[in-house]
């Protein structure tokens, strides 16, 4: 031991010292190699795979990739006198659409909140049932919103209400686990001021623990609502009202109606665009992001 | 002196209190009052009325029921003669000829008693169905040339059979029955998914997993030419009714699609994002320009992209793949780009004060920094494309959302529907979980 130190400087030692670190670069290079490798030869395969499976194939496909939007905006240039006319009769579609995102984002929000607050350790209502709330939210985040919206198309008939349902329900548990990872970081001392003078635990929260959270939650929500408008677009697609439904009429219904598909795009992108644009302003002011 | 000079402050700051909290005041019923408001405004824009109007909540009551029950249909064909039985009436449950459920005794050719549950029973007698009801007696339905003639015992139809002249349906505790001029039938509920490992053409029909165990272990072969675990995996995986292996492979694709759209999305977006980012990009119209482009493909939507991609591709994992991979590298751009913009330049002059060339000094000093940041980012977007790829599956045809929406559409599957619900729940689930252990493993301490 002693010899060692007190011979730190001479060169067999740092020789050794070198030796050993080379090695563990070596195998720390190695292993980072393989798991290259393995990577690549995950990503290859797979691809092959993906091609065989597909109906058409890649090489093939990647050609034509063009083609419908070409068809599209030809047909979109050659009528271009019919767009604006086109769009305003879009637009309650849109304001369905946009809707149903709002709508799902607030009941989803309003029941993450309260699932949020009974899973927080420190704020639970019921602190023995923390697990279980949790594995609720687990749950509702697993299940894709399409499972839901079909099963409630069949029961309630096509229209709105299935999607705004199915997307409540996933909005539920996904922001339900951020707001309670907001939570968490709250200060518990209001909450014991409150406690001391006797409020009760509904009290609490909102008096105690809202007011320290809120900009953080409405900053999630916000994101989430823009979320929340693509998945309602692509659940009217799938058969439940909205601008997704009337693309997809005009998009089955193929050449000839491809002024319509160029309009609904053009409505979707600024749409898209101007929340993506509204709710980062807005969530930055919110949480002071620099 | 101070008290007077301070006065009109303390007045200004009591006004300034008792107006702050009179904004929020205001706020605190204004917030609630425009979410009522709100409400109330989608409840008749959604149409909520008429939506109550419309829903059938026959069909809720049947989804339910089928999704954790099954019925076996006894058949007596009325034109031609003979009896069948099937599960679910359909022809991959068809019981094999001289096979016949537990709960049903042969008096005959063209005769049986089928003992229902709730201690009711059926005796089919050719074309007469004869139905008991403990404490009520025996309902006699007959055919009688082209006219189906129903006798009860009191002579009046109680509510729950409801009968005209060419069919008598009969709605029991325990079963239920339905006579028309084709055909005479019985069904029986029972709990559980039949025929779930199994079908009934299958050797293993029937068998405890004990039996199957000791098959397993067993050297005398129940399929010729193949090992008994060979034939059970192959009855299982080829199981007509269900449609494991199918099924399987369905999943498998969706993630398949997840995996490839994912990481292909993380390496075109990584260069890109180099690009679009201030320190390590000069030009000023290169930056601008890649940070439209995310803008755009990000704006485009997953499901535009979806539907072009379907009609270049055709049907299949690699339309959903390219779909994933375009939207996300919209998003992956912004979000590597904005992570570069926060790297530490001091690694970075590090590496370079060694005499590292550009490329070593990106090697070294920029990627060990983002790594963390780009492995969780592209981890959680994995394991969100999971259900994406359910919803894309749906839409271009592929994957277990195609599958699902198969299922859904005939109307009459739901047992299968739930199984494909349970499955996908806990694709997505494992997906959660295996993404969470590697963001731990590879992240530790960031």
């Amino acid at each position: 031991m002693a010899d060692t130190t007190l011979n730190q400087g001479s060169p067999e030692v740092t020789a050794e010292i070198r030796d050993a670190y080379m090695a563990m670069t070596r195998t720390k290079r190695m292993y980072g190699g393989i798991m290259l490798v393995v990577f690549i030869a995950l990503m290859v395969s797979g691809f092959m795979l993906a091609d065989s499976r597909n109906a058409g194939g890649f090489w093939n496909g990647i050609l034509n990739i063009f083609q419908f939007p070409g068809e599209v905006l030809a047909e979109a240039s050659a009528k271009a006198a019919n767009l604006p006319a086109l769009m305003v009769k879009f637009f309650p579609s849109l304001l369905e659409t946009i809707n149903i995102a709002a709508a799902s984002t607030l009941v989803g929000g309003l029941i993450a909140i309260v699932l949020s607050l009974l899973s927080t350790r420190g704020l639970a209502r019921f602190p023995a049932l923390i697990g279980l709330f949790r594995r609720m939210m687990d749950i509702m985040r697993a299940v894709p919103e399409i499972v839901i919206a079909l099963v409630l198309i069949f029961i309630l008939g096509g229209g709105p209400v299935p999607a705004m349902i199915a997307i409540a329900f996933h909005t539920a548990g996904a922001l339900g686990k951020l707001f309670s990872e907001v939570n968490e970081n709250a200060d518990l001392k209001p909450v014991e001021g409150l406690a001391s003078v006797g409020a009760n635990w509904s009290q609490r929260m909102l008096l105690g623990v809202v007011p320290q959270v809120a900009p953080n939650w409405l900053s999630y929500a916000l994101l989430r609502f823009e979320i929340n408008i693509r998945a309602s677009a692509i659940l009217g697609f799938v058969g439940s009202g909205g601008i997704g439904y009337d693309l997809k009429n005009a998009f089955s219904w193929g050449q000839g109606r491809y002024d319509e598909v160029a309009a609904i795009f053009i409505l979707l992108f600024l749409t898209i665009v101007f929340f993506d644009q509204l709710s980062s302003h807005y969530r930055n002011k919110l949480v002071g992001k620099v | 002196m101070t008290a007077i000079a301070d006065m009109p402050q303390t007045e200004n700051l009591h006004d300034t209190a008792t107006r702050l909290i009179g904004r929020k005041r205001l706020l605190a019923f204004a917030v609630p009052g425009v979410i009522l408001a709100y409400f109330v405004y989608l409840f008749f824009a959604f149409d909520i009325p008429g939506l109550m109007d419309r829903a059938r909540m026959d069909n809720a009551a049947i989804l339910v029921a089928d999704s954790y029950s099954y019925k076996t249909h006894v058949t007596h064909d009325n034109r031609v003669g003979g009896l069948g039985f099937a599960v679910e009436g359909e022809a991959k449950g068809t019981y094999p000829e001289g096979m016949v459920p537990e709960f049903v005794t042969m008096s005959g050719d063209d005769a049986a008693r089928i003992e229902l549950k709730a201690g009711e029973a059926a005796e089919i007698d050719g074309s007469t169905l004869r139905y008991t009801v403990p404490d009520y007696g025996t309902v006699v339905v007959t055919l009688e040339g082209r006219e189906i003639l129903l006798e009860t015992p009191d002579g009046e139809v109680p509510d729950w059979i409801s009968a005209s002249s060419s069919r008598v349906n009969i709605t029991g505790a325990g079963g239920r029955a339905s006579v028309t001029r084709a055909r005479t039938e019985v069904f029986r509920y029972a709990f559980g998914w039949e025929l779930f490992w199994f079908t009934l053409d299958s050797q293993f029909y029937g068998k405890t997993p004990a039996e199957l165990a000791g098959l397993v272990l067993s050297g005398d072969r129940v399929v010729d030419g193949k090992s008994n675990l060979a034939a059970i995996a192959h009855d299982v995986w080829y199981n007509k009714m269900w449609r494991h292996g199918d099924v399987l492979w369905a999943i498998f694709e969706t993630i398949l699609m997840a995996f490839l759209g994912t990481m292909g999305a993380a390496l075109v977006a990584l260069p890109m994002a180099f690009l679009a980012a201030k320190n390590f990009s000069r030009l000023m119209s290169i930056r601008f320009a890649m940070r439209r482009l995310f803008d755009f493909v990000r704006g485009v939507d997953g499901l535009i992209w979806t539907i072009i991609l379907s009609r270049a591709f055709g049907p299949g994992p690699m339309t959903g793949a390219l779909a994933i991979l375009i939207t996300d590298t919209g998003s992956f751009g912004k979000m590597f780009s904005e992570a570069l913009e926060n790297v530490d330049d001091r690694q970075i002059e590090g590496v370079a004060s060694t005499g590292a060339k550009t490329l070593h000094r990106y090697r070294f000093g920029v990627i060990p920094q983002i790594t963390p940041v780009l492995l969780s980012q592209v981890l959680y977007y994995l394991e969100s494309n999971t259900r994406s790829a359910t919803i894309i599956g749906a839409i271009t045809g592929g994957g277990i959302g195609l599958l699902l929406t198969q299922a859904m559409i005939t109307q009459k599957d739901w047992e299968e529907v739930s199984y494909y619900i349970v499955l996908i729940v806990l694709m997505v689930m494992a997906m959660d979980t295996i993404s969470g252990w590697l963001r731990r493993r590879l992240i530790k301490g960031a």
